[in-house]
């Protein structure tokens, strides 16, 4: 049966929404309270004549989870019955932690993660500072909101993190850093 | 049994890109060294994510000389079988990895280089390489404050740090005049708007350089009439040992993956 052009168009939407729906739930391998979704590097999920384009903007030039996401979101798609699926990789514009969802920012912070502060845009477009940094604005501790932390190093377990601890409750913890 | 050799068409904009793409990663294996070695695990961590995204950029750029180069080499033939003399990074990159001052320092000469390069790179009539240059940029800047941070700790430090900090610059100095000079493939790119003429970049670096050495209390050595050539193939003695290291596995087993 042949199916009219309206039908076509709407079944076309409803594919993509579900598609949408799927990568909700396809996580990040290193943080893995995060989606796809969360981390903001789904640009686009296009409709193709016999599956779906996924775009996707990798987050680090080094990040050894790119190809590990990339394959989830084929399996998640193509278990949904929505595939096949092929990726593309949208280089431009650069991906940035202002594209984590306020949703995703909430979920690093209960997960033990300090969300990333600012506006990570405006603070590249500083001029830089080599010498004699001013201090940034304290990063609060995701779990008893402490601004009393300090940084015990820049790089952590991730290329995305830098390792804190907070004062007050003694804890350690990763900070998502601004990017 | 051991995989030939590929030769590749050196046309000024692979070359280009080659000389960029091959000074990420020689500098990226050569910081990778470290893993295991550094003086504090933050340390560690640090030289390593730092190499990472250098070999990511490297193999974003090695895909792109490529395809530019038009044999349909990808990035692994590229990185594991060509010879010595069709590498084209800097020599400085291929220095032996040296003690920690060392590192850093060449570290925060490389970070604040390639943070002016990717910069301008971004306005590159090549779509490809102004994306790469646009996501380089940003790991740029968190790797050059992370060196100069260790240049002015180690240099405005302890006798012995202020020593071989001092030691480090006298060593390493007369290696960065090839990161500013402009040949033909510098005035082709130009030409092109794929990406500046190294020797654009040589005083905003001076500025910085010179802004990093006075904080740690350092003086920038006299100029040399010395001048390294690797960004032209011809190497030191170091990089052959580098290559042996990177490519042994490709070249034993032709084709291996993991």
């Amino acid at each position: 049966m042949m199916m009219n052009p309206a039908m076509r168009v709407t079944a076309d939407e409803e594919r993509v929404v579900r598609a949408w729906a799927v990568l909700q739930g396809v996580l990040d391998p290193e943080v893995p309270a995060l989606s796809v979704c969360d981390l903001g590097i789904v640009r686009d999920v296009l409709p193709r004549d016999d599956g779906l384009e996924i775009v996707l903007t990798p987050t680090y030039s080094g990040c050894p989870a790119t190809e590990v996401i990339e394959r989830s979101v084929v399996e998640a798609i193509e278990l949904a019955g929505l595939g096949p699926a092929q990726i593309t990789l949208r280089r431009a514009p650069a991906w940035t932690t202002d594209w984590i969802s306020d949703d995703g920012r909430r979920k690093l912070r209960e997960y033990g993660i300090a969300p990333p502060s600012g506006n990570a845009a405006a603070a590249q477009a500083q001029p830089i500072n080599i010498v004699r940094r001013k201090p940034t604005a304290p990063i609060e501790c995701p779990r008893c909101g402490s601004a009393n932390t300090e940084r015990l190093s820049a790089f952590g377990s991730t290329a995305c993190k830098s390792l804190y601890r907070c004062v007050a409750c003694r804890e350690p913890f990763e900070y998502f850093k601004p990017i | 049994m051991t995989t030939p050799s590929i030769e590749i068409n050196h046309t000024p904009a692979v070359q280009y890109l080659l000389r960029i793409g091959d000074t990420a990663l020689i500098h990226g294996q050569r910081l990778a060294e470290w893993c295991g070695h550094a003086p504090i695990v933050e340390e560690d961590i640090a030289l390593t994510n730092v190499a990472l995204d250098h070999i990511g950029q490297a193999r974003a750029l090695l895909t792109r000389a490529g395809q530019l180069e038009g044999r349909g080499y990808d990035e692994d033939q590229l990185a594991f079988l060509r010879d010595e003399r069709d590498y084209r990074n800097v020599t400085l990159a291929e220095l032996p990895r040296g003690d920690f001052a060392f590192t850093m320092l060449r570290c925060a000469m490389l970070a604040t280089w390639f943070r002016l390069l990717w910069q301008r790179l971004h306005d590159s009539s090549d779509v490809e390489l102004s994306a790469i240059a646009g996501k380089a940029v940003k790991e740029a800047r968190y790797h050059q404050q992370h060196a100069a941070d260790w240049v002015v700790r180690l240099g405005d430090g302890s006798d012995e740090s202020m020593r071989r900090m001092r030691a480090a610059l006298a060593e390493l100095w007369r290696y960065t005049p090839e990161l500013f000079d402009s040949d033909a493939v510098d005035e082709q790119a130009a030409a092109t708007s794929l990406g500046p003429r190294w020797s654009d970049l040589r005083e905003p670096w001076l500025a910085e350089m010179r802004q990093l050495l006075v904080e740690a209390r350092l003086d920038p050595p006299a100029d040399s009439a010395f001048r390294s050539t690797g960004k032209r193939g011809v190497h030191s003695e170091h990089m052959g040992y580098i290559l042996a290291d990177l490519q042994y596995l490709q070249r034993a087993y032709p084709g291996g993956v993991w």
